[in-house]
């Protein structure tokens, strides 16, 4: 049993030393949800639930002729049919209307067109087979590359491609190409002794999240609208609804559920608008809870994409210049992931001449979503074996190559911004150090690669308030769901800057009615930027309560301090309160206190996280199979304010990584369909595929953060697959120039099949 | 001054120059002086008036979450960057 805070002695005149920053106390709500008592999307029930299910798409890319919904709505127990057309006219954006509920066109199969609300989920499934849609069926395209042919059918026939260089005249599928230079590529290559050139594919992956979407939508008689849902950002979700039903935020209240499982994927909202406007129709709440194959068909995966990637290097083992083309698909509407992918392709390295071209490109398949560290897999998979391969030509140890050329303080990234303090060379070191890194394979057809990868972060905006309750213990708020533990890190940093134990601080997610906007709890973004406004939360608690002893001992307010055990004043220094003494006077000396903590972290920050990763795999020579026998990650995190929850965080992102790497994807047919729609085909790891992960943690603190944080959730992913890539290239003598490696592919590979 | 770095789709305004020196206290400030130098630069960067959604302002290095709005110092970086976000 820890010492009561209030019963230990001051510090004064010592340097705080971290007291709840470190350690590994059990996450808020770990036990409710072992016990299965956590509330999650689809456990919300209120009186007189409807059920609500969606038509969806047949075909991948359609005319809608008509739809016609009376023989469903004259079906026994069916309250409501909905259609785009009950969307009010003009509101929202297009591609954001079309893609909840389609117009004139389906994209994708599984695009939503109706939905029902009925007495049960199988009447409104039923109801669903008499809704009559007449479709004029047109051409799919389904691959990048040939989607940005000029002959290529077109998705949007009012799409033209936007570039800083200008509009495009004429209708493309492409939606945007950016552009990065640095330097003189041309004169780069010209001065490089050893140029490595080559080109890979990587297929669309789902998330994989185990919770599917679930959303409760009740009107209530002053016209105000409650959604319960599960989400990674109650506030976009407000933003979304307020949108598409025109509908002022203030009179939309966002419930955020527990959360089974996101890593971006709920970072969009897919049935709240369709079971607001059912519920509205029917004057009844409705439930729309999606099943797995309608998640797997009809929710955001990752990019599929095409990567180009030349690099060169001289003799003495200097990367002297590289250039990129990333073709991502965005999906069936704009907005894919590859901005990040441009932006983290070369993000490791300090290289003097560069070029990056990425291209947001539709497809007849359904609009892609963030997947953790969004487009950053993909281009690391396929820099990190152009790195490896230039370092083998080059006869330099791998690691030391990456150690020659990694970016430091001051380097500038291909598009211009210099980098802050951040552990790039400490991690390499690290790695090095590492038993791992030198010890034997143990077996034939054993192979051993790395990868260097890194994430950018993200800060955001968070409000957060902290109550003091008159027992000394505190009640904080935040708009952050709490993704992976989240919510535990940010009451760690507010019960460090207040001097309590972590039990005295009880920390729960708000809705969006009693809280300020927050962002979405991604992007590596949660612990950082809303950590900083729990503890600009906090601060405010104490300025105020150094006010309240202020005025109890009669002295001046800039006389009083707190050194997070006591507050004194220098009038007296016999006058001496702990946290929970002067707490219980707060209503005798002006009533309640509560702090305030409203930040945009992105006036901070700067720097991310980069990860090195050791992975040894064994082959089957026969099958291909492919087996992860030991895997090392080292990251620089900044500060780990959970050190258990950092590492849990790691060996998930390592086993996401190890899944897309070897056999996760979407797999469509001609025809656009997609042919792996249940988690029997579309294979996630288990215990049984992942071998023991060891993470190692390098602090080297974010100077902008008061105790060094860096997100830490994404760069996990980052560097997996390029890192078993490598390790393969070791075994067979072939780069890996596909995702996913099946067996299939791995053998294709070698030339035995 | 305040340097300007020009990406590089919107070098064919600048005569091929990658970076150039604009007066101004604020992001728009500065604009206007480069539009005033390099017409055209506004429209490719604010179609609209408006700064392009797909596009971010960084200042020294930083995202500026006031976008056009950000002060900037008579030494400051100015680069307009893809907007990226995260999962």
């Amino acid at each position: 049993m820890s010492t009561p805070r209030d019963e230990r002695k001051p510090v004064t005149d010592e340097p705080v030393s971290l007291r709840v920053i470190g350690t590994r106390p059990p996450l808020y709500g770990a036990v409710d949800k072992v016990l299965g008592r956590a509330v999650f999307g689809a456990d919300v029930s209120l009186p007189e639930l409807l059920h609500g299910k969606v038509l969806r798409s047949p075909h991948a890319h359609a005319r809608i002729l008509s739809v016609d919904t009376r023989r469903a709505e004259g079906y026994p127990g069916v309250h409501a049919v909905v259609t785009a057309r009950d969307l009010p006219e003009g509101a929202g954006e297009q591609f954001e209307r079309d893609n909840t509920l389609a117009g004139d066109k389906v994209l994708y199969v599984g695009h939503p067109i109706a939905a029902i609300a009925a007495e049960s989920p199988h009447i409104a499934e039923e109801a669903l087979a008499l809704i009559d849609v007449q479709y004029e069926v047109l051409p799919p395209v389904l691959d990048v590359r040939r989607a940005m042919q000029a002959d290529a059918p077109l998705l949007h026939e009012t799409l033209r491609t936007w570039s800083l260089a200008g509009q495009a005249a004429s209708p493309s599928n492409v939606a945007e190409h950016l552009q990065h230079v640095k330097g003189d590529p041309e004169q780069g290559f010209a001065e490089a002794d050893v140029i490595v050139e080559r080109s890979f594919t990587t297929t669309m992956v789902h998330q994989g999240y185990i919770e599917p979407h679930a959303s409760t939508a009740l009107w209530h008689p002053d016209g105000s609208l409650t959604v319960w849902t599960c989400t990674q950002g109650a506030f976009p979700v407000r933003e979304h609804l307020s949108s598409l039903l025109d509908l002022p935020m203030a009179r939309i209240r966002v419930v955020p559920t527990e959360i089974g499982g996101g890593f971006g994927g709920k970072a969009s909202s897919y049935v709240d608008v369709v079971a607001a406007l059912l519920a509205r129709k029917a004057g009844r709440p409705v439930k729309v809870v999606m099943g797995r194959d309608e998640v797997l068909k009809a929710t955001g995966p990752t990019p599929g994409t095409f990567i180009r990637v030349r690099m060169g290097a001289r003799r003495d083992g200097r990367i002297v210049a590289a250039e990129a083309e990333l073709c991502y698909e965005a999906g069936a509407y704009p907005g894919s992931s590859v901005g990040s992918g441009a932006d983290t392709i070369f993000a490791c390295y300090d290289i003097p001449n560069a070029r990056v071209d990425g291209y947001d490109v539709v497809v007849n398949k359904p609009k892609t979503s963030s997947y953790r560290a969004p487009g950053a897999t993909p281009a690391v998979f396929a820099v990190e074996q152009v790195v490896d391969e230039l370092a083998e030509r080059l006869g330099i140890d791998p690691l030391d190559f990456r150690l020659l050329n990694c970016a430091r303080e001051g380097t500038r990234r291909v598009s211009g911004q210099p980098y802050p303090r951040v552990g790039f060379a400490e991690v390499l070191q690290a790695a090095k150090a590492h038993p791992h890194y030198s010890a034997p394979l143990g077996g034939p057809n054993r192979g051993r690669g790395i990868a260097f990868g890194y994430w950018g972060n993200w800060a955001g905006q968070s409000c957060c308030t902290i109550s003091v309750n008159a027992d000394g213990t505190v009640s904080l708020l935040t708009g952050s769901v709490d993704v992976s533990g989240a919510l535990t890190g940010i009451a760690m940093q507010a019960a460090e800057e207040l001097g309590l134990e972590l039990r005295q601080v009880q920390a729960r997610v708000a809705d969006t009615a009693s809280i300020g906007y927050t962002d979405v709890s991604a992007g590596s973004r949660t612990t950082f930027g809303t950590g900083l406004a729990a503890i600009e939360a906090a601060r405010d608690v104490i300025a105020q309560m150094r006010a309240r002893a202020a005025r109890l001992w009669g002295v001046p307010v800039e006389t009083v301090s707190y050194d997070r055990v006591v507050f004194t004043t220098s009038v007296d220094p016999t006058k001496r309160l702990s946290f929970r003494e002067l707490a219980a006077q707060l209503s005798a000396t002006g009533g309640p206190v509560m702090g305030r903590g409203n930040v945009d972290g992105d006036v901070l920050r700067r720097g991310g996280a980069p990860g090195l990763h050791i992975a040894d795999v064994e082959l089957d020579p026969e099958t291909g199979k492919v087996t992860v026998l030991r895997y090392t990650a080292v990251q620089d995190v900044g500060r780990a304010v959970h050190p258990g929850n950092v590492e849990g965080q790691i060996k998930g992102g390592v086993a996401q990584g190890i899944g897309w790497a070897l056999y996760e994807g979407c797999f469509y047919g001609e025809d656009g369909q997609l042919l792996n729609p249940t988690l029997l085909d579309n294979k996630l790891p288990t215990a049984m595929d992942i071998p023991v992960v060891e993470p190692v943690i390098v602090e080297v603190p974010d100077p902008v953060h008061p105790y060094g944080v860096r997100g830490a959730g994404e760069t996990p992913i980052v560097p997996v697959a390029g890192a078993i890539a490598n390790a393969l290239y070791r075994i067979t003598g072939r780069r890996m120039e596909r995702l996913p490696m099946t067996p299939a592919y791995v053998l294709e590979r070698m030339g035995v099949i | 001054m305040v340097v300007v770095w020009i990406p590089s789709l919107m070098r064919d305004l600048t005569g091929g120059r990658a970076r150039v020196s604009a007066p101004g206290r604020t992001v728009a400030e500065v604009l206007d002086a480069l539009e005033a130098a390099y017409p055209g630069v506004r429209e490719r960067l604010c179609p609209g008036g408006r700064l392009h959604p797909s596009l971010a302002v960084v200042v020294d290095g930083r995202r500026a979450p006031l976008g056009l709005l950000e002060p900037v110092g008579e030494e400051s970086e100015v680069q307009f960057v893809p907007a990226v976000s995260g999962g």
